[in-house]
Formats: C-alpha cells, structure tokens, sequence
C-alpha cells in the first residue's frame, strides 16, 4: 500500500531536549527574519516527556540562550543546587572526596528533564512547531541520489505475524529539505545512518553507560532540599565504571540514580541489581527510611565523549543530542549540551536558508559552528577522563586528577575507546555474583519496579526487539556467556524459560522501557532494537 | 441527524495513579492525561454513524478546565466535526456533567447522544443515565452493538450479567458504550492538522445557569489495604475443606 | 429514617446479589425495606421477605416492569422514595442502569460501587480501577447509592419476616421496549463475570497441560485465565489475560495455579474475595497474597482436587 506524504523544510525525529531546541530555535530564527520554517517533531512516546529520564541537575546555560526569560515564562527549574558531595564508598564506609571542578554546580537546578521537555514542547507549539507524539520514526527515506529526504512512521495495526489487522493504518511519509535526528543514545534510525554514510571513519566507537533510576518521595525530615551526592566505588569492583547520584529536590522527592559503564566484562553483573545493592549502603539508606518509591526507570546514554563524536552531517540531515553523543560524562550532565547542539543546528540550518534560499543538501556548517562554541571547549577538556577507567579506578581517578588539575584538559593525548559490546568475557571466565533479594521495602525485583514505569506496548504487535539469527541466543548468548541480556536488561524482557527440550529465549517486549541497552550490549550484535507502534513504552511522570 | 459525544480528559489508562502525600487527593501533577478510554469508543461509533450516512454532523463536548481542548482535538482528529468546551477549572460531579450536558444538548438539538460508560478516574458509571433522566430520553447503558431503524428508534444491544440483551429504544436516545462496541481507530497525522483547523467553541460553565456546585466531599483517599497472605494448607482435602466451610465461596 | 433496597431478580429468583445489598443497607440504617418490581414476580416477594432484616417488601407488579427497564423503574422507584433516606441497589449491571437516572430525578448525587459504611452519609469506594479508596461524604438529604456486593457478606436468606405491601404501577414512558435477553451458554462462564475462576501461569507448562486447569474449572463451573507468561508463552490465547494489561476481575473465588504473582498479574485479581494459590516454589510471591496456599506439583494436586471435589 501507498503512504500518504507531508511536506515540511524540517522534520525533526526526536521529541527530546536536542531536538526540541533545534525546532525552538529554527522558529525564532524564521520569526525575527520573517520567514516562514515549516518544522515537525515526530516523539514515539504516547506524550512529550513520557520517555525521558535523567537525574538531573540542568546547567541552564543553553535554557539562558534559548529563552533568556525562562524563569518568567515558567520554566519548571524549581530547586537550585545546593551542596554538593562527593562519596567514595567500601562496603561499609563512605570516604568524602573533594568534588571535581567539573562537579561543582553552583547556578544549577535540580529538575525532572521530562517536565522540562514537556515545557520545551508547550513553548515550541506556541512558535507553530509541529508536535506528534505517538509516531515513532520507523524508516529512514532517500532520494534516488541516495540524499535523505525525510522518514517514514511505522506502521499502526499489525499483527504478531506482521500481516494487518482489522484497524491496520499505513505510516505516513514525512518529507524535509533537512531531516535532524534526535533520538537520543543509541538511536534507532542513527545506527543505520552511520552504516550508510559511515560517519564513524574518522571517531573511536561510541561507548555507553546504562542508568537506572528511581524517583522516591521521602519523609519530610530525611529531606534536605538542594542537595547532591554522587557516589563511586561499592557496589561495583574496582574494574567495573560506574556510580550514583542522589538529588533532593521539589517537594520531598529524591531522585536516586546508578550508571554502570556497558563495557564491563563480567557476563554476571547485572546493573539493576547493582542499584539495588547500592541502595543499602548505610550512607544512603537511612534517606528512604519511611519513604515510598513512587517511580522506575532505566535509559543508556552515550559516554564517549569527544573522541566519538561522529560525522555530524551527511546529504539532507544531521544528528544532534545524545544520538551523536554530546553528554559530558565527567560532569554527569547532558541537557545542556544536548540543547546546545539542536540550538547549532538550528542556525547552522537557517544561515544555508539565507545563503542560498534553499537548504542545501550538506549542511556542513553545522560542525563548523560548532567547534566555535562553548560546547567544543568543554568536551574537549574532559576528553581523557572516561577512557582512563580502563585501567580500573584507583588509576583512573589519580589520572583524572592529573588531567583535571594539572593537565587542565590540555594533555597532548587522546585515549581511546573500544566499543562496549567487545568486552564480555565468556561465563567460564567469570564468578556468578550473588545478589541479595529484595525486601519490597527499599530494594526491590524487577517487575515490580517496571510496574512504577507505567510502560505499555498495544497488544498483539511483532516483537520490536528483532534478532538477526533466532539460533544465536542458545548457540552463543546462552551457551558461551550464559545468557547476559536477562542480567542486563533493567526490565526483565529477556527470560531464558527451561523447557522439556532445553532453554529457550522468552522476549517479554511488552516490558521494554526503551534504554536500548540489548542493541549496545547484545556480544555478537544479534539484537536489533526497533521502533514499536507509536505510543508505546514507558509513561514516566516527573522522570 | 446529528450525534452529540461526550468526552472527558482522564489519567491515562497506563498511568498508575497514587494518593497525594496528605491524602486530600490523588496526586496528578505531570501525568499522563488522555480521552477517557470508553469515550474513546463513543467518538468512534459517532464516526462510523456518519460514515455509514446515517449522522449528517458529529460533534464532541467536554467540561473542564483548557487542556480539555486537547481532548477535543483528539476526538476532532479522529473525525468528529466540531468540539464544545463547557470550560470550569472547578471539580465538577457526575450529577453537574449531566445538567451542564442538557443544557448543550438544548441548544445543540441532537437526536442521539452517546458517551462512554464510565470514565476511569472515578469510576462513577452515572453520566448517560443521568443526562437520559434530566433528558426525559430513553437509554441504552454498556451498548456492545447500536443499530439505527429510521429516524423513529433505535436498536442496542447491551452487556448485562451474564449475556446479551436487546431493547428498542424511541429516538432521541442516550447510548452509553462498553468495551465491546467497536475498536477505536489510529489517528492519522494530517487528520491531526486538519483538527486544529476544525470549528472550537468555549462556552463558561458559569455562564450556564447551571448549579454545578459539588454534592459529594471527598473526604480523604488511600491506596488499598495491602493484601496479607493466609494460611498454607496440606493438601487438597483440606484446601476444599476451607474453601467449602470457612470461606464458604464454593 | 428508612432505607429502600430495589431487588434484583428474573420473576421467579430473587438475584443473590441483593443480600449483599441488604447487608450494606441495615449498615445504614436499620429499617430496610425491598422494593421487588416485576411481572408475576409473587415468588420473589416471598423470598425477599423472609431475607433476615428487612422490614416491609414493596410489591409492583405489571407488564411494564417485566424486564426491569430503566425508565419505567426509575419513575417507580422515585415514586415510592418519599420517606427513605437511602436509596440502594446491588452494583449489578440491573443497579447501575436504574440508580443514576433515580438520582438524576431526585436531584441528588449518587454514590457509586461503595465497599463500606463509615456513616450515614460517609461511605468507602474504590476509584481508579480500584488502586485508589475513597472516602465520600454526601451532603444531599437523600443518597442513592450502588454496593459493590464482594464487599458485603450475603444477607441471611431465611430468618426475616417482612410484611408485604402491594404497590401500584407509575407512568408508562413507553421509551423503551424489550426485545430479549441472549444469556451466554457457554460451557463456562465469561471471565470478566465469573463467580469462579481458575488461572494458569507458565508453570502449566503448554498449551495441551491447559486441559489440566480447564477440567479443574468445568468442576467448578468457573472460568479459565492466564497469567501474561502464559499468554506470552502462546499457551493460551491473549482474551484469557488476568492483569494489568489483561483484564481486570474480581470473583468470589480466584485460583491461581503455576502463577508466581508478578505485580502486573496481582493488578488483575487483587479484589477478589478470596485467593487460592497452588504452586511448587514455596516462596513464589503469590503466597504473599494468597488466603489458601497450596505448595505442590500442579500436576499431581491439580487432578487431585478435581477427584476430592467429585468425592
């Protein structure tokens, strides 16, 4: 069957802080040079916001930019960041560190990333952008030239099977003179496209972390609003990157959060129990005592940092966001530079409108506009500090040190990084961890916490996490490294279900919140995440 | 004829709600709002009267605060003509749904309303009843199949417990819609834009004449008890021996 | 002041669920009288007035009350409400076609599927399918309200002595007109209505050892369910589903058999009466919930129970 098209200058895939950014921006720059920009945000979340996860502590630089009148015009950054602290925790013990520089967060707000998007969307429909949420970008469109002319959202109303069911509608084409991809780490679309214009040629892989989050409201003494912890060391060996946060924040709420670096090696680790296990750390859980857990989430993000940003752009679009991989890890932040990036875009986009009064097909501007930023300078800096932890963390952290202080970000080196996938060790090699059960009061099972995501997928669709060879899964994940993704997965949608005639590989994708850690992690790349129906996954509020 | 459809904006179906701290209210900030599934359902049947050329106009009425107009689009994307918004930012109760519904339905002259059973945030099943009584109409409650004979009346078939009933209703009729009646179509992306183009008229409920001050109090609202386990029996003649005598549910 | 309970029933039986309202009813108020209103319905004022605690049975007895059609039986019912202070009926779908437009008439609101009396004009619902209770308080002279009858234990059958009083017929509204009544006569009872129901999980093992379960219903005159593992698993097809993203039930008697008890299951079946739980690990969370727990081999205690139940 057909689709039906639309016509817009730009479409952006992504309904997130980059690629909202990007469509605030193109309107204000057509607004004030009376031009007309037609521009879409297509978001698979059923809402703006609903798959949107962070800690976060938002460095409002970008917002000051964008909207230098945020706080007038409402923008939910309620809780300025107070002190900060910095753990390094043994098992029993929590040492005090001297917070990096890079950690320090005076001027900064403690927030919910998601309402702040909700409230970017609200500002970009007041400009006349065009808002979808609930279509998923399936599909990437090309011209004959090969020159990307927009994509396609997936198709509503399939059946298991793939055949059409009785409500089936056809996804719709959306074309653009420039196409921005805004999908966030890992993105789905992305991933094709730095197979098809090979935009990794000149950058080391990208490399992940996975973090699990949860929101708790807490007992008004154990609140202390404003403050920041941030923790490393136990629960993980020293081998293993990785650590917390901890945010108060609003009214009584505390946002608890664990990364654990995707390139760990031990086929058993399993990050969700990680966080579970971090939870009970007597520095920490004395804030839950009487506090109630009120929401679950988990997404990757992208932790390369410099030396992976790829070819930004290529014939008729370009990335932005997390997608490409602006988050600076060493300041555990990303909102600010994710908007950055789209704000770039934006005008990089506007001034080959101006040059040429059509867009061209390359708008190579956009990385030369950005290499003259902030942005540049400061992931520039901290190029060095993420790589280092592959020597393990005592290391690690004397060479960031090194590299922090006295270095200043100027070291004549780049480390680099090996994709994240490459680094699990077969079973055989590795200790099974033992993992204490949850007690339903401050630790808890899987389940239960992907019921807190309120994640939902329309019954009855084909499975959206694809393998490339059914038979891999026993032969490989299971056999050689017994089996990792039902560890890995925050949300329990990979079960390995013993029957009469052996193991078999349960996908449970109706659980999926979407953080795209199986597409990273799968060892031999089996797992290929796609889009599901349109307004499917998690439903998180103030996430 | 013209069909006149209720619509509310309610939690959304997925979204778990969850007292405020204080248990004055259930704690709604940020959530996920969404047409009330069952609403959704009477939009569709609406749609598909027009389609089958048996409604010549199809229009859709929420009362609420603005966001309802989101609602209203939504039910506007999907295929209904024009939307009303009977505008309050007050709580407004079933019984007040009901008069301020009558008061649209008199000017609006519908011969057929049809609204959703329930809505899934107070579960009250009271508004289509309500409205046909004020209306002096007839009704046709947990309709799984609507069939119009001519314009005089109509006939519905319900879900009752345990089966099916039929009834033949004089027309103009109220229907409310349970699960079964239809499976409500995708929203098409251009039929979003066309939405915002379609007519909108804001009507405040103040303005109405209409008492819609609140007869019920909420007084304070909780989370369920937690279920605690029972016993463990031996076996199974003690399992039915329970389950015959001390439960006696069998 | 005197509450009114209006009986569910066919003409012949009076509807059980009606005990439970007269439950609800003496909670509020001791003087409860039934209004039975139907065609050559004689035998259904008999039983109700031997139902333990009611005081009078109203008795209406014409053609246009046959079918408990709504219209005709509100006018009745709001005819005859002068004089009570309460107005209840069984959250039936009979109840809840008839007690709004009563409301509706009366100019009053109605409390909906309450599950306890607190007062006489404060009473407990649930709402939000059941994760939120809320305590109401009406400020109306006259309640109508609708029970939900799991939360009320059955009124005792026999015992009372009521009088009966003969009311006369209302208007005929002639808006409506019956046509009549499919009744399902499956084998086994729909899930969303069953009284019993009996659930497999991925403890069952295959679609073929589903025949296990579904022997154990048919015994019971229940209903057969699925837990979303099993559903998943293909064992059974996705209309069986019981919980969050399957159907939501609440019977008297729920038997989960295989089932561990994920969250998302105990969504859909955490209201019923009572819970019996049948599975092999002992610390399956199910037993956190369960009222009768049976650790075994479903495959031996299963077939089991069926044999017991025949003996």
């Amino acid at each position: 069957m057909e689709r039906e098209s639309m016509q817009f200058d730009v479409v952006i895939v992504g309904g997130g802080p980059s690629g909202l950014s990007a469509a605030i921006r193109l309107k204000q720059l057509g607004l004030s040079a009376g031009k007309e920009i037609s521009v879409c945000v297509l978001e698979k979340a059923s809402e703006i916001g609903a798959h949107i996860l962070s800690g976060a502590v938002i460095e409002p630089r970008s917002l000051s930019e964008l909207f230098p009148n945020w706080a007038e015009l409402g923008a939910p950054l309620h809780t300025p960041a107070g002190k900060d602290r910095f753990l390094y925790l043994t098992k029993k013990r929590a040492l005090r560190l001297p917070t990096p520089p890079q950690m320090h967060n005076k001027g900064n707000f403690i927030a919910s990333l998601g309402n702040l998007c909700r409230w970017l969307a609200e500002q970009a429909e007041e400009l006349e952008v065009e808002v979808y949420p609930g279509f998923a970008a399936a599909e990437v469109l090309y011209d004959a030239q090969g020159v990307v002319k927009g994509v396609a959202t997936g198709d509503m109303g399939l059946l298991e099977d793939g055949t059409e069911g009785p409500n089936f509608e056809r996804g719709m084409e959306l074309h653009a003179k420039q196409t921005i991809f805004a999908e966030g780490a890992r993105g789905s679309l992305t991933k094709t496209l730095f197979e098809r214009f090979d935009l990794r040629s000149e950058s080391d892989p990208q490399v992940f972390g996975l973090g699990i989050k949860e929101l708790w409201e807490v007992e008004p003494s154990n609140h202390k609003k404003g403050q920041i912890t941030h923790t490393t060391g136990w629960p993980l060996d020293t081998k293993t990157y990785g650590g917390s946060w901890m945010y108060h924040f609003d009214d009584n709420l505390v946002s608890i959060g664990f990364v654990v670096g995707l390139n760990y090696r031990n086929p058993y680790l399993s990050p969700f129990e990680e966080m579970q296990r971090f939870k009970t750390h007597p520095a920490i859980s004395s804030v839950f005592d009487g506090g109630k857990r009120i929401a679950y989430g988990a997404r990757a993000i992208s932790a390369g940092g410099f030396q992976s940003i790829p070819k930004l752009t290529f014939p008729g679009g370009m990335l932005v966001g997390d997608t490409a991989g602006f988050l600076n890890l060493p300041k555990i932040k990303g909102t600010h530079t994710a908007m950055k990036s789209g704000m770039t875009a934006a005008e990089a986009i506007f001034e080959s409108l101006e040059d040429t009064q059509s867009i061209s097909n390359e708008v190579t501007g956009y990385r030369q506009r950005l290499e003259g930023t902030w942005l540049w300078d400061e992931l520039k800096k901290v190029r060095n500090i993420k790589p280092s932890f592959h020597w393990g963390l005592f290391p690690a952290m004397a060479y960031s040190a090194i590299d922090t202080y006295i270095l200043r970000g100027r070291a004549p080196w780049t480390f680099a990084h090996k994709a994240d996938h490459e680094g699990l060790l077969p079973a055989e090699r590795c200790k099974p961890l033992d993992y204490p059960k949850p007690d339903g009061k401050l630790t808890f099972d899987k389940l239960s916490s992907v019921f807190l995501s309120n994640t939902n997928h329309e019954e009855g669709q084909p499975c959206h996490l694809t393998l490339k060879e059914a038979s891999v899964a026993i032969d490989t994940n299971y056999k050689i490294f017994d089996g990792p993704e039902a560890r890995y997965c925050p949300a329990g949608v990979y079960e390995y279900v013993e029957e009469g005639s052996g193991p078999r590989l349960q996908i449970n994708s109706q659980n999926c919140v979407h953080c795209k850690t199986c597409d990273i992690k799968d060892p031999t790349q089996n797992i290929n995440w796609v889009t599901p129906e349109g307004g499917g996954g998690p439903n998180y509020p103030n996430m | 004829m013209k069909i006149l459809v209720a619509v509310k904006r309610a939690i959304d179906y997925n979204v778990k709600a969850r007292p405020k701290a204080d248990g004055s209210d259930v704690d709604l900030a940020n959530v996920k709002m969404s047409m009330n599934p069952f609403d959704e359902i009477a939009v569709e049947e609406a749609i598909r009267l027009q389609e089958a050329g048996v409604a010549s106009e199809t229009v859709a009425v929420s009362i609420g605060p603005k966001q309802c107009q989101e609602t209203l689009r939504t039910a506007m994307a999907m295929g209904i003509d024009r939307g009303i918004l009977v505008s309050s930012d007050d709580e407004v109760q079933p019984l007040a749904v009901a008069k301020l519904l009558k008061s649209v339905v008199e000017k609006e002259q519908p011969e057929l309303v049809i609204v959703g059973k329930q809505a899934i945030d107070d579960d009250s099943n009271q508004v289509g009843q309500m409205l046909a009584a004020l209306l002096g109409w007839s009704q046709g409650t947990f309709a799984c199949g609507v069939e119009l004979d001519g314009s005089e009346s109509l006939t519905v078939r319900r879900e009752i417990d345990g089966g099916i009933q039929t009834l033949d209703l004089k027309m103009p009729a109220v229907i409310t819609t349970d699960l079964r009646l239809n499976e409500p179509r995708y929203v098409k992306l251009p039929n979003i834009m066309k939405a915002k183009k379609k007519p909108l008229d804001v009507i405040e409920a103040g303005e109405t004449g209409v008492d819609i001050k609140p007869r019920l109090v909420t007084l304070k609202v909780t989370e369920p008890p937690v279920r605690e386990g029972g016993v463990k029996v031996e076996d199974v003649n003690e399992l039915i021996e329970k389950l015959r005598n001390e439960a006696k549910v069998i | 002041m005197a509450v009114l309970v209006l009986a569910e029933h066919d003409n012949s039986e009076l509807n059980a669920a009606t005990l439970n309202a007269v439950t609800a009813a003496i909670e509020v108020d001791s003087e409860v009288d039934v209004l039975v209103a139907g065609e050559g319905c004689a035998s259904v004022v008999e039983q109700a007035a031997t139902v333990d605690g009611v005081r009078k049975v109203l008795h209406a007895d014409a053609a246009i009350y046959a079918n408990g059609l709504a219209e005709n039986l509100a006018d009745l019912v709001v005819s005859l409400s002068e004089g009570y202070s309460h107005l209840l009926t069984a959250a039936t779908t009979t109840g809840k076609n008839v007690m709004p437009r009563v409301s509706a008439l009366l100019d009053i609101a109605q409390i909906s599927d309450i599950i306890g009396v607190e007062s006489a004009d404060t009473f407990v619902r649930p709402v939000y399918a059941g994760n939120i209770i809320a305590t109401v308080q009406s400020t109306d002279d006259k309640k109508a309200i609708t029970v939900r009858t799991t939360a009320f234990e059955a009124a005792n059958a026999v015992g009372g002595a009521a009088t009966v009083e003969v009311v006369g017929e209302a208007s005929n509204l002639e808006l409506s007109k019956f046509v009549g009544d499919e009744l399902t006569k499956s084998d086994r009872p729909e899930l969303a209505a069953a009284d019993i129901i009996v659930s497999g999980g991925r403890g069952v093992g295959s679609s073929e050892n589903f025949s296990i379960i579904e022997a154990l219903a048919d015994k019971l005159g229940a209903a057969v369910g699925a837990s979303r593992a099993a559903v998943d698993a293909g064992y059974m097809p996705n209309d069986y589903q019981v919980g969050q993203t399957g159907k939501v039930v609440a019977p008297t008697v729920y038997i989960a058999v295989g089932i561990s008890g994920a969250i998302q299951h105990l969504a859909g079946m955490k209201d019923s009466k009572v819970i019996v739980a049948i599975n092999k690990d002992e610390e399956a969370p199910i037993f956190g919930v369960a009222d009768y727990g049976l650790v075994g081999d479903l495959f031996k205690e299963v077939p089991a129970m069926v044999d017991a139940l025949d003996g």
